[in-house]
């Protein structure tokens, strides 16, 4: 009751007059040469002192350097030598030996160094000192705490302040003020705070039905936080999903050719961007290398994607058995080729200075280059939506789709629209492996992961439709993602490839499935 | 899907028969050769009848995809499935007759369960302990798998490629199921390290011999009955529904027993084949679920000739000779001649090597 008023007039003492201040500094010295209740006594009081020269002598008591000689004069041992503490007169370490602590002299001085440095000029220093206090939880800290809450500005330390104020005040004697901290602490959405209360509650019965009710309404907020997260994670994978099947989603459901050998036209994509990033390393362009290698990567698969498709596929039109052995027979030969040129080993692709680390988004943090690839993602899609709809290319795609023939007397060149559709599909896959440089390893066998996938992700959603690949991708994703903690990645894997199967039998054509004679083809 | 099989006049049949049993004549001469000291001109290694005896049961693996997919038009990507699961129920008798010899010396237990603290063997290890028991579950359970998946999928009138990716999913992920340890079925690691096999030390010529010879019966026996179906009413029905489904079914077929019927019992020849693998080669792991394994014996039938048995046996050896062969001298070209294959085959020769064959005898 009465030590943290005292503290707090002390802090306000100190705030206005610092003459003050030091006499409380002096006064609580001669204690460090007592008892180990003494020395923790005396090591509360330095600690809400507030005192500039509390700090170094505080850290040398943690780590063995403050001495004491048999009649009580305290030494400072530091690199340069050893001082006296009072007066700071250079002296030797005779016979002196330093002063032992015990844990609750160590407990003190983990919250009194905290309560200290949270006035550091330093926001890292304040920041974690502010985290220390939390930890040592001690009335003591309660006025340091609210003194440093009233001058802090930076949003980050104010809220891991009041954390660790709401936590002091926890471990004040007076129960009314360990409401405060209740209801504080109640507010907060943490782990630490729970475990935390459920903690005091087992210290203080008096409390137990305010502290449950706030340690329910922390449990809520972590379930909401927690369900949120798992969503952006499946968002995340299924915008991974989306990349690699919306060139598949061209060209197997726009032009219905099996394309086994997608997966490496996005594994090419993925060589690309390493090539560009070699090429320009050293250079005044590195770091825009990423944003470069989009198109590059583009190029790359879908010259691939044309040769392949002038060269064989146009040979197998009708007959899919056929052109998926051939295609899965060209991807062999593409990872082989690959394998030679770059070896076996994993390719390091660095990924931007702007894509690293993390967001923190209203008490989420989140990878910042997965929230990257999300946004890519819908780009990617937004772009190939609008290629098909507003450009003559897409015009004559679709036109060729749904009557080749007719297309063909219109004055459509069939072959080139076949040529530049499959293409565009394969140079999507390559921009897909952009993305997927930035979090997977860049090797010959990158495609083979995602092909399966890929396919699921195209029956799921629809064949030959843009929005059945995004809620498919999507979809598929999240589904992974939350079933992940109840059954381990892998499992998750194979429940979702057996719900595909069973949802087929439902719905054979996928969730969009288009309708009339043309989908009966 | 314009495919039909080969019609090889009368006499040209003979002839055909002639060299296939001098084929089989010759594979049965290897284990008596191997007998022959090393001095021998005649003398042939270990080796050869190790790898012989595993051509063979992959021969028998490509007689169940070529009648899937040759005599009915299923192509499933997803038969290393089903040989690996025979393979499997093998591997399951083989470890219980380690016995007490495993490293940690447990009586009943495998060492991986040993080692992963199992208390007791689960209930599905419980009767592989016996000879007869496993050989029926490795029919049984590829084709109590095929029955499903078939059920489903065809019932549904899943044709075409998208069964083929259904089927492909399907062994991704049992690989990845079986990848795991907690399945009981070693994880990553497999089977390994047998000892005996019906009281006979395996790697010792007499089990070799043994071993080989009852994969070529089996072969013989698999070819049989896939004769004894393609040249049936069945297999009519099996051809027409290839190349017409639809009308098939028009006509009052049930086309969906038919192809369930030749998907299942395709399922337990690639069963058999993978139990008799399995002794041979000494080890099984997921990785025989890769989806690359079973679209690689797809390729073999298609390279020897699909819509043909001949063609699907021969498929098998060819193109596994020239693995070996190029694996060891050029490892770095195998996979462009196995790619090349892919490339050659649907686009050159739709027919296969017997194709080239039986287009000669026509002229």
């Amino acid at each position: 009751m009465k030590r943290p008023i005292l503290g707090l007039l002390l802090a306000m003492l100190l705030l206005v007059s610092p003459a003050r201040a030091q006499d409380a500094f002096t006064t609580a010295l001669p204690g460090l040469a007592g008892s180990f209740g003494q020395i923790a006594e005396a090591v509360e009081k330095l600690g809400a002192s507030a005192d500039p020269r509390a700090l170094p002598l505080l850290q040398a008591l943690q780590e063995g350097r403050l001495l004491k000689r048999e009649d009580g004069t305290l030494l400072l041992q530091t690199d340069a030598g050893v001082t006296e503490v009072v007066g700071g007169r250079p002296t030797e370490v005779g016979d002196a030996e330093a002063v032992r602590v015990n844990n609750r002299v160590r407990g003190a001085l983990r919250g009194a160094l905290g309560s200290l440095q949270i006035l550091s000029t330093n926001p890292e220093e304040r920041l974690k000192a502010a985290e220390d206090v939390f930890r040592s939880r001690s009335a003591q800290n309660i006025a340091p705490l609210e003194a440093a809450l009233a001058r802090e500005t930076i949003p980050a330390i104010r809220t891991q302040l009041e954390l660790s104020l709401a936590a002091s005040r926890l471990a004040s004697p007076d129960n009314a003020v360990r409401l405060q901290g209740i209801n504080a602490l109640a507010e907060v959405t943490d782990q630490n705070a729970r475990a935390l209360l459920l903690e005091t509650k087992a210290q203080v019965p008096d409390l137990a039905r305010q502290i449950d009710g706030a340690v329910a309404k922390i449990e809520g907020r972590l379930r909401v936080r927690q369900m949120v997260e798992t969503f952006f994670q499946g968002l995340s994978l299924g915008s991974v999903l989306l990349l690699a099947a919306l060139g598949l989603a061209v060209t197997f459901g726009v032009m219905g050719v099996i394309n086994m050998a997608h997966g490496e036209m996005v594994m090419l994509g993925a060589y690309a961007t390493y090539m560009v990033q070699e090429a320009l390393s050293g250079t005044a362009l590195a770091p825009f290398a990423l944003p470069l290698a989009i198109p590059a990567a583009f190029l790359l698969a879908a010259a691939v994607g044309a040769v392949l498709e002038r060269g064989l596929i146009r040979y197998l039109y009708g007959r899919p058995l056929e052109t998926l052995l051939m295609t899965f027979g060209v991807g062999m030969i593409l990872q082989q080729a690959v394998r030679l040129i770059f070896g076996a080993q994993n390719r390091e692709v660095v990924s931007p200075a702007w894509m690293q680390g993390t967001l923190t988004l209203g008490g989420l943090s989140l990878t910042a280059n997965r929230v990257w690839i999300i946004v890519f993602g819908l780009l990617v899609l937004g772009l190939v939506v609008a290629a098909i709809r507003y450009t003559r290319f897409g015009l004559e795609m679709r036109a060729v789709v749904q009557n080749r023939r007719i297309a063909a007397t219109m004055g459509i060149r069939t072959g080139r629209v076949d040529a530049l559709t499959f293409a565009f599909g394969s140079g999507i896959a390559g921009m897909a492996g952009v993305a997927l440089s930035q979090i997977d390893n860049v090797s010959p066998n990158l495609g083979t992961g995602y092909i399966i996938d890929s396919f699921m992700v195209v029956v799921f959603g629809g064949v030959g439709s843009l929005a059945g690949t995004l809620v498919g991708a999507l979809t598929l994703g999240v589904l992974n993602k939350v079933m992940e903690p109840y059954a381990g990645a892998v499992l998750a894997k194979v429940v979702v490839l057996v719900g595909i199967m069973l949802f087929i039998q439902r719905r054979p054509r996928g969730m969009f499935a288009l309708k009339g004679r043309a989908a009966e083809a | 899907m314009s495919v039909t099989t080969a019609t090889i006049p009368a006499s040209p049949r003979v002839t055909l028969r002639l060299v296939l049993w001098g084929a089989v004549l010759v594979l049965a001469l290897i284990p008596l050769l191997n007998q022959l000291p090393e001095s021998s001109a005649l003398h042939v290694g270990d080796f050869i009848v190790t790898i012989t005896g595993k051509w063979i049961t992959y021969a028998i693996l490509a007689l169940a995809i070529d009648l899937a997919w040759g005599y009915t038009g299923i192509l499933s990507l997803g038969h290393g499935a089903f040989f690996a699961l025979g393979g499997y129920a093998m591997g399951m008798h083989l470890m219980r007759l380690i016995g007490p010899r495993g490293a940690y010396g447990h009586p009943t237990l495998p060492d991986f369960m040993v080692f992963l603290g199992y208390p007791e063997l689960p209930w599905y290890w419980l009767g592989f302990d016996m000879f007869p028991y496993a050989c029926f579950m490795a029919l049984f359970v590829p084709g109590l798998l095929a029955l499903v998946i078939g059920y489903l999928a065809f019932r549904s009138r899943i044709t075409g490629v998208y069964l083929s990716i259904l089927t492909q999913a399907l062994t991704y992920a049992l690989m990845l199921a079986f990848f795991r340890n907690d399945m009981g079925f070693g994880g990553n690691n497999g089977f390994t390290d047998f000892k005996e096999l019906l009281g006979m030390a395996l790697n010792t010529p007499l089990a070799r011999a043994v071993l080989f010879y009852a994969s070529l019966v089996a072969l013989i026996g698999s070819y049989w009955v896939c004769t004894r179906i393609s040249v049936s009413k069945l297999g009519r029905v099996l051809l027409a529904i290839r190349d017409a489904e639809s009308r098939v079914r028009f006509l009052g077929y049930s086309t969906t027993q038919v192809k369930l019927f030749v998907f299942v019992i395709s399922a337990v020849l690639a069963g058999l084949a993978g139990a008799l693998y399995v002794p041979q080669v000494g080890i099984i792991n997921p990785g025989e679920f890769s989806p690359g394994n079973s679209i690689e014996a797809v390729i073999w039938v298609a390279v020897g000739g699909r819509g043909t048995l001949v063609g699907a046996v021969v498929g098998a050896f060819s193109v596994n000779a020239l693995k070996t062969w190029l694996t060891t001298a050029a490892p770095d070209l195998w996979l462009f001649a196995l790619g090349g294959l892919f490339v050659a085959v649907t686009l050159f020769l739709p027919r296969g090597l017997v194709g080239l064959f039986s287009r000669k005898v026509e002229k």
